[in-house]
């Protein structure tokens, strides 16, 4: 085991002890990333010295914080005061922020070490890191292989041991998916639970941050440092958060747990489906009470969300205009050819298509046909898992149909391509919190089982987490990289 | 119905994006794939069902109108390619 290959509250609890220093660690992270990072490709941008000189502060004068000390990193899209933040767009290839992302000051505060900056699909718009400006993040098990995405260079770089923990965002699953791929767990928390202030928007009425890390009882710690009401998130939810790492014992006696039979069929490899099977075997095997429910929208859920996202993502993307900050066609000589041109030059292609989407759909002649019927067939999703919420505590899924595909598997095939989301996405859409934990391998692929649960009750929801990790040790696997056997 | 470059390039107008005429063809293909996957969800009789905008009761955020501590103009204006006396600076317009 190398100091790379811990958990925080292992680390944590070397550092306590005055067995590593903060400076310690980081060098061994620092070289861990010189290592690997040639293969993996996950940041865009590293911040050594800073997190050498964080390190040397903790050292020079210890607080006594959960994440004190600890190497993370974060996606490209969350703002750093003073270093580059690009959201994998060369829109914002040279942007520099003047603030904090409020999770960002968060985890400032914690006096954790900031490693650096993570790639991601274009502003988060794909699944698989293919439409970042910069560069593709391979998957650490299988270099050939996405490590998926939005939150592609996230995943990757806490599988690779690049980091502890990473946060994410997550839309449509940009965080479970990729965590599913790697072997990681990933949570997206209850809609409103963690501020989106500095977090660049997608879709603004589906975005969450969250948190990816190597084992639930990282997950909750992390989740308490950024959990919380911010007066600069308009959408922020005014609710006391609880310690969600204090007392999570894994008892899952009596939880009653449901399993939707729309995301076991059709949609979904057997393989994944049939190792979420066992899981929940064990799951009763441990005491839960495990039926088998329906959830009759599940397959409007995607459709929907095509509209809904890209409507939304449209109107987000309409601030980047090449004035007040961003790339700019400096040879333009009037207003509109500075904004078409900077726009076109800025964009890739995907965020050019969901602009173009979402203004179609946004149009007086498509407004009803389209975004208002989505935003109702939104509701008849929300409703549905309402229903079964009544009567279970949790919903167990796959986290996504297969395990991680090949680069460039889907190229000329878009709707293939995000099929991917499709068990992730009506998650979103019903603003649910939503964990991935590691179930299991497929040909040497780590595989995702999607736990589901009520809002603001992610403490219930990392407690079934846990109950499955501490029965089974997936999490422990760590893939095989540069010098390691 | 389809939809044609001609409107695409038209929805790029609005949208404010310079496109070539491949790009113009490449995305009315696509949009025309999404869009005829969406119009699945028309099969669903949603007449009485409330459009859901937010998953959690949007109201107005208010606070006292006390001043806080912000970036500074200059701050602000350091990530623009074109400032004029604490301005951004544009093409001229009228």
């Amino acid at each position: 085991m190398q100091l790379y290959d811990l958990t925080i509250h292992e680390l944590t609890a070397l550092i306590k002890e005055r067995k590593v220093s903060a400076h310690e660690l980081t060098r061994a992270y620092l070289q861990r990333i010189d290592e690997v990072e040639e293969q993996v490709g996950a940041f865009i941008t590293r911040t050594d010295e800073l997190a050498l000189q964080q390190a040397g502060d903790f050292d020079n004068n210890p607080v006594d914080k959960p994440l004190a000390g600890i190497p993370y990193g974060l996606k490209d899209n969350i703002c750093t005061s003073g270093i580059r933040t690009t959201g994998a767009s060369k829109m914002l290839e040279d942007f520099v922020p003047v603030y904090n992302a409020r999770v960002a000051a968060c985890l400032e505060d914690q006096q954790g070490i900031l490693l650096g900056k993570l790639n991601l699909d274009e502003f988060g718009m794909g699944c698989s890191t293919e439409t970042s400006a910069f560069q593709t993040t391979s998957n650490p098990w299988d270099l050939q292989r996405v490590a998926g995405g939005s939150s592609g260079g996230s995943a990757a770089a806490v599988a690779a041991g690049e980091v502890a923990y990473s946060l994410g965002t997550d839309t449509g699953g940009s965080i479970r998916q990729p965590a599913a791929y790697c072997g990681l767990v990933g949570l997206k928390p209850t809609y409103g639970l963690v501020s989106r202030f500095g977090a660049i928007a997608n879709s603004s009425s589906l975005d969450q941050v969250g948190v990816i890390t190597r084992d639930v009882k990282d997950c909750a710690l992390v989740l308490s440092a950024i959990a919380g009401y911010d007066s600069q998130d308009g959408t922020s939810a005014k609710i006391n958060i609880p310690d969600y790492f204090a007392d999570l014992s894994g008892d899952i006696k009596g939880l009653k747990i449901a399993y939707p039979r729309e995301y076991f069929r059709n949609s979904t490899d057997t393989a994944v489906a049939r190792q979420v099977k066992r899981a929940l075997h064990a799951y009763e095997q441990m005491g839960a009470i495990v039926e088998e429910v329906s959830l009759p929208h599940s397959e409007y859920a995607l459709p929907a969300y095509y509209i809904i996202s890209r409507a939304e993502a449209s109107t987000n993307m309409a601030r980047f205009d090449g004035v007040q900050f961003g790339l700019r066609d400096v040879k333009a000589d009037n207003i509109v050819d500075l904004y078409a041109n900077s726009r076109a030059a800025g964009f890739g292609a995907e965020v050019k298509l969901r602009i173009l989407l979402g203004s179609y759909v946004l149009s007086s002649d498509c407004y009803e046909t389209y975004y208002l019927k989505a935003m109702k067939v939104r509701r008849l999703i929300h409703d549905d898992f309402t229903r079964i919420f009544e009567n279970y505590d949790i919903i167990v899924t796959p986290t996504t149909p297969t395990t991680a595909f090949c680069r460039d598997e889907y190229r000329g095939n878009l709707l293939s391509l995000y099929r991917n989301d499709i068990l992730t996405v009506p998650v979103n859409m019903a603003g649910l919190p939503g964990i991935s934990v590691p179930c299991g391998f497929i040909d040497g692929l780590p595989a995702g089982m999607q736990l589901i649960g009520k809002p603001f009750q992610e403490k219930m929801l990392l407690n079934a987490a846990l109950a499955f990790e501490q029965a089974h040790d997936y999490y422990k696997a760590r893939p095989a990289l540069g010098g390691d056997k | 119905m389809a939809l044609t470059s001609k409107e695409v390039e038209h929805l790029a107008i609005l949208s404010r994006l310079a496109l070539t005429d491949e790009e113009k063809a490449l995305f009315a293909g696509q949009m025309n794939d999404i869009l005829e996957f969406a119009d699945k969800f028309n099969q669903l009789d949603t007449d009485n069902v409330e459009p859901m905008v937010y998953v959690l009761p949007a109201n107005n955020v208010f606070r006292e109108d006390e001043v806080i501590p912000g970036p500074t103009r200059d701050e602000l204006l350091t990530n623009a390619s074109a400032v004029e006396e604490g301005y951004f600076k544009v093409p001229k317009i009228l």
